[in-house]
């Protein structure tokens, strides 16, 4: 188990708001990482800050050792992160297997001239790329929707969808933003199954956002739960199930 | 859904450029010239249509350069022309500036300059543009078409100011117009179809989500912007030496107006939409002519009303926008699996009738 994502003493501050404070979080590979909390406990903004939406007002994040704090969002996408979004953001006007192919973009070794002339790398790369997205699509149940428009899926669909693009760039770290929102139970515990099956094919890191605590507690390794940007607890799921500041955070006080 | 044939596909390509080909032969030695010169200017649209599209319907990102692009690659392209004795006989108000007034270089090397001076002036607007988000590429790429005419006005040593360049030879005629408009439409539809025009219609759907996915939005913008400048530039200087006579007022923004058009009612984004309607607009331009001519019908006199026609092509771009909003084509491409398709399901459908 090697560490991937290591974050020091991150804070996010917009204007006045802190929308998070002093967050430590570390992700090592074949680990499932949940980060929990109530509504705008800055979660999403926390994810927007790894992966490099938005600049971190303080803090320190490393990758692989290397220090990614700040940098700009495609660089640290090809150094091995990849996520979904909690408002699926597909291509919507793209076809479904070109919405993964994109993901795979920065794989391609030939140069646009060669793209235009239409040989040497060009005929290969396209074929790998289109292979391997085929097996992702295959993979996620989508295998017989590649020509469709992205925003003609069902909205599940189009949540597994994000998530083979999200494969596609070959990650080493993927953040799952509410993967499982607006799925039924059935879909929601196959999708369960599916991540942990994942995480023991490939050994990447996953680190992953959600509000259906049955969900989070039956998959994730370590959960780090935050309130108002400050984090409160940090621990196995059984522990955090019992944890009194969290259930105070989620339910108030008596 | 259709089955894509890359062997087939690509056979009917080349029987349809033959076709073409044999046409323009035939047009070359039949027609009038009047119909040739129609023909050059539908080249010349349909090279700037496609091109344009590619930043503006492929890439998302609004942009008004085409009348600026098409001064920079005629100008370009005729300076270098022109011979040292033209030239001396011809800038009568002030001297050429002394390199340019010894280089002379052949049509097609014009050509090539033109293009490349054209794609380094996108490449100097797009490094500070492309750096932020949001319509400036609109604001500079407008006020860019503003700048290049009082330029080109004031410059006397370089464009000979307000009189323009004239007595340019009329090299370009079908072969050459219709032979760079088969090659910059070939290049724009392989470009589009590679993984860097996946990347570019990313950036035009959700450029968070492409960022997000390693795309360089930056890059990409700054390629596609770059690339339809250069086919822009060669265009002007196409244009430069079918109509002969260059000067500034030439390229005013009216023209960037009808290419938006153009791409528009093509639909934005579709490639094969751009082409069709720079192809319908450019010839139909002309022969709407015919309402300002006098017509008599069934006794009835018709003296024609000068700018009748434009009258007419408005309700025409009015009603495409109210029936069509996504203009002809939508964002769909033409693929021969979809024609034969399509034939397919007539031929069974006259079959069940009979």
């Amino acid at each position: 188990m090697i560490n991937l994502l290591n974050i020091q003493e991150l804070a996010v501050h917009f204007g006045g708001l802190c929308a998070v404070n002093s967050l430590n979080l570390r992700i090592n590979s074949s680990e499932i990482v949940g980060l929990i909390g109530p509504n705008g406990a800055g979660k999403t903004t926390a994810f927007n800050v790894i992966t490099g939406i938005i600049r971190p007002t303080k803090g320190k994040i490393t990758f692989l050792g290397r220090e990614i704090t700040g940098k700009p969002a495609p660089v640290i996408a090809r150094s091995g992160i990849a996520r979904t979004f909690q408002n699926i953001r597909l291509y919507d006007d793209l076809s479904v297997i070109e919405n993964v192919m994109v993901a795979a973009h920065s794989s391609v070794s030939y140069s646009f001239a060669e793209a235009i002339l239409g040989f040497g790398r060009f005929t290969r790369d396209e074929a790998r790329i289109r292979k391997r997205s085929q097996e992702l699509l295959d993979l996620m149940g989508l295998g017989h929707l590649t020509r469709e428009k992205a925003n003609s899926l069902p909205y599940g669909s189009q949540r597994k969808l994000e998530i083979a693009r999200a494969l596609a760039l070959e990650p080493k770290l993927v953040l799952l933003d509410e993967p499982v929102a607006g799925m039924n139970p059935t879909e929601t515990s196959d999708f369960a199954k599916f991540i942990i099956k994942l995480r023991q094919d490939t050994s990447i890191g996953i680190g992953l956002i959600d509000h259906d605590m049955s969900f989070v507690m039956n998959v994730c390794d370590k959960i780090k739960v935050i309130d108002h940007g400050i984090e409160i607890a940090w621990g196995v799921p059984h522990e955090i199930r019992n944890n009194k500041k969290v259930i105070k955070a989620y339910l108030g006080e008596n | 859904m259709p089955d894509e044939n890359p062997k087939r596909d690509k056979f009917l390509t080349f029987i349809s450029l033959s076709f073409l080909l044999c046409f323009l032969w035939y047009a070359d030695n039949h027609f009038s010239n009047y119909t040739l010169r129609i023909l050059n200017n539908i080249a010349i649209f349909i090279i700037l249509a496609v091109s344009y599209n590619l930043i503006n319907g492929i890439t998302g990102q609004f942009s008004l350069e085409p009348n600026a692009f098409l001064a920079v690659g005629a100008y370009t392209s005729a300076i270098f022309t022109l011979s040292p004795e033209e030239k001396l006989r011809s800038f009568i108000i002030e001297p050429m500036a002394w390199p340019l007034s010894e280089i002379s270089l052949s049509f097609p090397a014009s050509l090539v300059v033109a293009g490349v001076v054209t794609a380094f002036m996108a490449l100097l607007m797009a490094i500070p543009v492309f750096r932020v988000r949001g319509d400036y590429l609109a604001i500079v790429t407008l006020g860019f078409g503003e700048v290049i005419q009082v330029v080109a006005n004031n410059i006397v040593s370089v464009t000979n100011g307000p009189l323009g360049i004239k007595g340019l030879a009329p090299h370009t005629n079908i072969w050459w117009s219709w032979g760079i408009c088969i090659f910059t439409v070939l290049c724009v539809v392989r470009l589009v179809n590679s993984s860097y025009g996946r990347a570019m219609k990313a950036v035009r759907e959700d450029e968070t989500a492409a960022m997000a996915m390693g795309i360089n939005a930056f890059r990409i913008k700054t390629l596609a912007f770059t690339f339809s400048a250069f086919f822009e530039g060669v265009a002007g200087g196409l244009l430069a030496h079918l109509i002969t006579t260059i000067s500034p007022s030439l390229f005013t923004f009216l023209l960037t107006f009808n290419l938006l058009i153009i791409i528009v009612v093509g639909g934005l984004g579709s490639t094969t939409g751009a082409i069709i309607s720079a192809v319908l607009i450019t010839w139909g331009g002309e022969a709407l002519r015919l309402v300002e001519e006098p017509i008599s019908v069934l006794g009835f006199e018709y003296e024609g009303i000068p700018g009748m026609r434009m009258v007419l092509f408005s309700l025409i771009l009015i009603f495409v926008m109210l029936f069509a909003r996504s203009g002809l084509m939508g964002r769909n491409e033409f693929r021969w699996a979809i024609l034969i398709n399509w034939l397919k399901r007539r031929k069974t459908s006259e079959a069940k009738n009979q």
